[in-house]
């Protein structure tokens, strides 16, 4: 099973291709993507547990010895993410076959989902920095589709916002690549950690470790190039935006600590203060945000960059504790944002509306709908035993142990904010008088879709109960970026 | 030679830049294209324009250019020009909706589910 690490990426996109073939044929194009994502699923799992039991799993395409050729390595880290990333396109792609309307589906919906989950798994775990830049232009491609089907015209609007500020990162990307390749003369992430020590003006890779920053901070959406988040995501379909909104995001924050970690961290400390500076600052803006809002949508967008801050700030600190954390509260954010979003996008189908003022009294027509909205919420804002305590936990010691205490309080106090935020939604939203009429079909339209919600936050929780049984998965997947040393030697074997 | 097409290149940002910042749609459109040209020039020159042969294995030739950069170039440059197709056709689309080529129009708070 030397192939291992490919199937991630190879199973969605035969899937995908496959369907091409008969586009207007709904019920085949439901059963055919499940189908694919359950077996991606399957195969992730596997991944995941060989990786735990046989260590770093690379494999070098075409055979061609690895500084050379393509290598795709399977470190933990990545499996974990890959596995999460698929287990929520998965849920996601479910809820959506009961929430889109057979003519949306017709469009080449679920070719596109399964596309954009090909680019995030590529990403995740691509070793060579040009081929990562391939898989996110796969994904940002899939996503300019997704965020523009059905063409309204505030879809249109926004998708043209979206698009140029990724146009213009991805230049800067190639820009990048094109300056470290000029630099070091190889683009193999493991070789790039050999060479670059060795460059003999170490403020140019500072330079260029500012590039990336920017590039990937574009794609995380860090202050101050969060500024197309918000309207951006605001105008995609529910499931589209608990897909975006779970992974694209992600993706920037992973990259960001793929190469921190392993290639700019002997420039550590002038990079370190800005990535620190960055992360405190998108947490501020994002608290800002979530309280000010009244659009349930808004709230939980900016949500994502309290939570893109908490985490970047752990990389900043850069320490064995605060890197667990931060991977810790990655995957539980990836999984708790998609359920929210689910969750307030099943709201506005309700309600017919996004405003808080138009809502009121839902708890009373749907008990387990609301309960779970409760659950999600504090498991969101970290309460223990629920899955956002501990990352936020070994985050904030992580931080304390560096002598830092400005970070770590911020990341409590953003907290705070965050539970505040959302029980502002469950308060008006859920309790309360009803300020209108719901009128009686859409019962059935959330008893289908709560399942797979409801599933997903199940998981979320065994997440948070289940800490200490994934804490030695978590711990391994650190180790490769504490020492580089390990990655390098799994890639360029001797 | 690098000085000069890094210069060119300095231009070619610029131009790019202020195009993106400026009202109309088809004008942003160019702009990223220029961006594009100004990204993928750079890629071909950080290599180093050593002079060399073309790299295609003849006999008798020793020398040749760094082949990986005109490959990176080469995807950059199909890359970038899907995204331009997509964005030209969503701006034909937008100007049919919207009937306004005009990115100050394109403001509103507005939400949709």
């Amino acid at each position: 099973m030397i192939n291992l690490p490919v199937f991630p990426i190879v199973i969605p996109a035969l899937a995908a291709i496959l369907m091409m073939f008969m586009p207007k044929r709904v019920q085949l194009q439901r059963a055919m993507a499940l189908g694919a994502l359950v077996m991606t699923a399957i195969v992730s799992l596997f991944l995941v547990h060989t990786v735990s039991t046989e260590g770093i799993q690379t494999l070098n395409l075409g055979n061609w010895q690895a500084p050379f050729g393509i290598t795709l390595v399977s470190d933990m880290l990545s499996a974990l993410l890959v596995t999460t990333s698929t287990l929520l396109t998965l849920f996601i792609v479910w809820f959506a076959v009961h929430y889109f309307s057979d003519s949306y589906e017709g469009n080449y919906l679920y070719i596109s989902m399964l596309f954009l989950l090909v680019g995030v798994n590529g990403a995740f775990t691509t070793g060579d920095i040009f081929n990562l830049f391939v898989f996110f232009e796969v994904f940002l491609m899939s996503s300019y589709v997704l965020i523009v089907l059905g063409g309204r015209g505030v879809q249109l609007r926004e998708s043209i916002k979206y698009l140029l500020v990724n146009i213009i990162a991805s230049a800067l990307f190639v820009m990048s690549v094109a300056l470290l390749y000029g630099v070091t003369g190889t683009l193999n992430l493991a070789d790039l950690a050999m060479k670059i020590p060795l460059v003999d003006n170490p403020d140019v890779i500072t330079v260029i470790g500012v590039l990336f920053v920017i590039v990937f901070g574009m794609k995380g959406a860090l202050v101050p190039l969060h500024y197309w988040l918000p309207g951006a995501y605001v105008v995609a379909p529910t499931p589209i935006l608990a897909m975006f909104g779970a992974l694209l995001t992600k993706v920037g924050v992973y990259s960001i600590l793929r190469t921190y970690t392993l290639l700019f961290d002997g420039n550590g400390e002038f990079l370190q203060t800005f990535l620190m500076v960055l992360a405190v600052l998108t947490i501020f803006i994002g608290m800002t945000g979530a309280i000010a809002y009244n659009d349930v949508k808004l709230i939980i967008i900016y949500n994502i960059m309290i939570a893109v801050g908490v985490i970047l700030y752990g990389i900043s600190v850069n320490t064995q504790t605060s890197l667990e954390g931060s991977l810790y509260y990655l995957i539980h954010d990836m999984i708790i944002k998609a359920v929210l979003f689910m969750l307030v996008g099943m709201m506005i189908g309700i309600t017919k509306s996004g405003q808080l003022r138009d809502m009121g009294g839902l708890i009373t027509r749907f008990p387990v709908f609301g309960w779970t909205f409760f659950v999600a919420a504090l498991s969101l804002a970290g309460i223990p035993p629920l899955s956002g305590f501990f990352g936020k936990l070994l985050i904030v010691s992580g931080g304390m142990d560096e002598g830092e205490l400005f970070g770590p309080l911020l990341v409590l106090l953003s907290s705070l904010f965050v539970l505040y935020s959302v029980m502002k939604i469950f308060l008006n939203g859920f309790w309360g008088e009803a300020k209108r009429e719901y009128d009686g079909p859409l019962v059935p339209y959330t008893k289908h879709l709560i399942v797979p919600v409801f599933l997903l936050l199940i998981i979320a929780v065994a997440y948070g109960f289940g800490a200490e049984a994934i804490h030695p998965y978590i711990t391994q997947a650190i180790e490769p970026l504490v020492n580089p040393e390990i990655y390098i030697d799994a890639v360029i074997k001797e | 030679m690098e000085i000069f097409v890094s210069i060119i290149i300095g231009v070619l940002t610029m131009c790019a830049v202020y195009l993106v910042l400026s009202r109309s749609l088809l004008r942003i459109i160019i702009g990223t294209a220029l961006f594009s040209h100004a990204a993928h020039l750079l890629v071909l020159t950080t290599a180093g324009l050593k002079t060399g042969a073309a790299p295609v294995l003849v006999n008798g030739v020793t020398e040749f250019t760094d082949p990986l950069p005109q490959a990176l170039v080469l995807t950059a440059i199909v890359i970038s020009f899907g995204v331009t197709a997509f964005f030209l056709v969503l701006a034909y689309r937008t100007y049919q909706e919207l009937s306004t080529d005009n990115m100050e129009e394109m403001k509103g708070t507005e939400s949709y589910d």
